[in-house]
């Protein structure tokens, strides 16, 4: 019966009610080995660490905005007012980088924005319209006053270690997710 | 699917928190009941006909203002008041105030979230809003003003047929890259905040039944946020960087705008002052805007559990500081064009003490350095139908500044043989109080479909300050048993 389900669970949800519990819970799934998720109706404090974050690159998603914005901005100006479209006027220099510098500055900051949202969403996975979890019940929660564990249903899923596990933990309410 | 609500056999020793009675959030709120109270303002939307009478009558003026322009586009530019010498009438110095209000709100974002500072969390998200709208109406302003406002479109860099380049040594061409950027930036900054919250809308949408619609408006714009702790991770960050990166944009858009005037050499204009006092400027008619829209929405809404007298009083000495910082940009403004020698300089401020736009000049002193001087008492910041009169005066004060920036040094400059005055008409009136109509409507738009306070941040604010009551209580529980010790 174990290995029917879990060909097409998602995993084991728990609910909680305090954010502190839940990061008990991640804490102690993942000493156990689980591949784990967690949602909250907020940032909680400590739990990029708790879940174990590899590595979160939107920093360096956005480095790489602001510079290809900037450098694309001086590029921009000084191909159209030296290659492209020189204007003598008065003999004055057409490499003027002076008069560069706020249109550079302003994309530089444009270019890391975007970066930064879009990095964001696209390293997120998001827009993800559909998702096992919007399925349960109670999952709407998630955005108002509750804070969830999934237990993942992959890797070395063991149901009956993991339910053992939740039993011990004060969780409101338990279900399973269909994959 | 899910099994019956279960005993739970292990008791959490946590409780989920309430909050504590604090300056900035009042007591006896928790996760749900901020998320209902706010989320229900948009869904069950509970001041209906009193906001549809304002609606209705900010639509009046908006289709005024809409009216206005297509007879503007007409008859061209000759239906205001400009002509030469005063090229650059009401429309720039509208332009000017509006993106001045525009800065208060990215300030609040991003600058008070950098410096941790609480306060911000109730007022930033329609603060934003503020910022948002007002920016976008400021760029109305000078494709309104061009000549042949259809070929605005000549300031974006494009390979065109034309074989020409915009004129990248001109501030007019900077400034198109300013406000663009800042436009673009709030946008994307006020956005990604309400992510989340959209998310809760949606929910909300689906828990109350009765709302498809809006659970698939909701839904759609929420991009699937469901609150995973490696999205919030990476939220966190992406957020943290924004506030980052908006905090020198703010600063460099008023600059630039300044040196829309600053690199003429038309006395008055011709000022390395102006990038640092347009910015203070700026914070401070922003400021005044900010308590301008705070004091009603939290007096109709009913919101003083998280605007509180705090968060007035705070924005109050923000007002009564950037006072200041106006007050020496004026003094440094006199103090130079006496000191540089320049008899251009000199007359162009002597005739704004005594010319004919005199009354202005005093007027806009009273408003903007006078006024403010009144919240050095803590009564009246504490005061709000004081407050709220305050900062109509230095909207009011600040408009006049713009308008004298604009006209005063035009209309006398260098020839007195082409001298001139401006003259508003009825049209430069019509698109002022239009540009105020339209701000006001697409503020009533955003109260109504959209939650006017950060839902998220409330709810870490509940958790924050219900920590920092229980440690400042273990505390004071320790207290004494070390005195006895």
């Amino acid at each position: 019966m174990s290995s029917w389900h879990s060909a097409r669970l998602y995993g084991l949800l728990a609910e909680f009610a305090t954010a502190d519990d839940l990061l008990d819970a991640v804490r102690r799934a993942r000493a156990s080995g689980f591949v784990v998720e967690a949602y909250t109706p907020f940032a909680v404090d400590g739990m990029p660490e708790a879940i174990g974050l590899p590595r979160n690159r939107v920093p360096l998603v956005t480095l790489l905005g602001g510079i290809l914005g900037g450098a694309g901005a001086y590029f921009l100006q000084w191909y159209s007012a030296v290659v492209d479209y020189p204007l003598n006027i008065g003999g004055r220099p057409l490499h003027s980088w002076p008069s560069f510098i706020p249109v550079t500055f302003e994309l530089t900051i444009l270019g890391a924005a975007l970066a930064a949202v879009f990095g964001m969403l696209f390293m997120n996975g998001l827009p993800q319209l559909r998702h096992p979890l919007f399925e349960v019940p109670d999952f709407d929660l998630a955005s108002r006053n509750r804070f969830f564990l999934c237990i993942r249903a992959c890797g070395a899923f063991d149901r009956d270690k993991a339910e053992n596990m939740l039993r011990e933990l004060p969780t409101i309410r338990q279900c399973e997710v269909a994959a | 699917m899910s099994t019956p609500e279960q005993d739970a056999p292990h008791r959490s020793p946590h409780r989920p928190p309430t909050s504590p009675d604090t300056d900035i959030l009042r007591a006896g709120w928790s996760y749900a009941s901020v998320s209902d109270k706010i989320a229900d303002q948009v869904l069950n939307n509970p001041s209906g006909r009193l906001w549809m009478v304002a609606f209705l009558l900010s639509l009046v003026g908006v289709l005024v203002f809409f009216a206005a322009t297509a007879w503007l586009f007409v008859k061209g530019v000759g239906i205001w008041g400009v002509n030469i010498p005063v090229a650059w009438g009401f429309a720039i110095g509208n332009f000017v105030w509006w993106i001045g209000i525009g800065h208060a709100g990215t300030f609040i974002s991003a600058v008070l979230l950098l410096l941790r500072q609480k306060w911000r969390t109730s007022i930033n998200r329609f603060a934003e809003a503020m910022t948002l709208f007002a920016a976008g109406i400021a760029g109305i302003f000078p494709v309104l003003h061009l000549g042949r406002p259809w070929f605005f479109y000549w300031l974006v860099p494009y390979p065109d047929v034309m074989n020409v380049w915009p004129q990248w040594r001109s501030p007019l061409v900077w400034d198109f890259f300013a406000i663009s950027t800042y436009l673009l930036v709030s946008l994307l900054f006020w956005y990604v905040g309400l992510i989340p919250d959209l998310a809760t809308l949606r929910d909300r949408a689906v828990m109350s039944r009765g709302h498809p619609f809006k659970q698939y408006a909701y839904g759609l714009l929420a991009l699937g946020w469901r609150g995973e702790a490696r999205h919030w991770a990476r939220y966190e960050t992406a957020y943290l960087l924004l506030a980052g990166l908006a905090t020198p944009l703010v600063v460099s858009v008023h600059t630039i705008v300044s040196l829309d005037f600053a690199i003429g050499n038309t006395p008055g204009y011709h000022s390395t002052i102006f990038p640092p006092y347009f910015v203070a400027g700026a914070l401070f008619s922003g400021f005044a805007m900010v308590l301008t829209l705070a004091i009603p929405l939290r007096h109709f809404f009913k919101l003083h559990d998280f605007i509180t007298d705090r968060h007035l009083a705070n924005a109050a000495k923000v007002l009564l500081a950037t006072s200041w910082l106006v007050l020496y940009g004026y003094a440094s403004e006199i103090f130079t064009a006496f000191y540089s020698g320049d008899e251009f300089e000199q007359y162009m401020t002597i005739n704004r003490w005594i010319g004919p736009y005199a009354p202005l000049y005093w007027a806009m002193l009273a408003c903007n350095v006078l006024v403010p001087q009144l919240l050095w008492w803590r009564s009246v910041r504490h005061r709000v139908w004081l407050l709220f009169a305050i900062s109509l005066l230095v909207n009011l004060g600040m408009w006049m500044e713009r308008f004298l920036i604009v006209v005063s040094s035009l209309h006398r400059d260098f020839l007195p043989s082409s001298w001139g005055m401006f003259y508003p008409t009825v049209w430069d009136w019509t698109f002022l109080f239009g540009s105020i109509a339209l701000f006001i409507w697409l503020f009533l738009l955003f109260v109504r479909f959209l939650p006017a306070i950060s839902i998220t941040e409330m709810r870490k604010l509940v958790r924050e300050t219900a920590q920092e009551a229980t440690e400042s209580a273990t505390e004071k529980a320790q207290q004494p048993a070390k005195e006895g010790a």
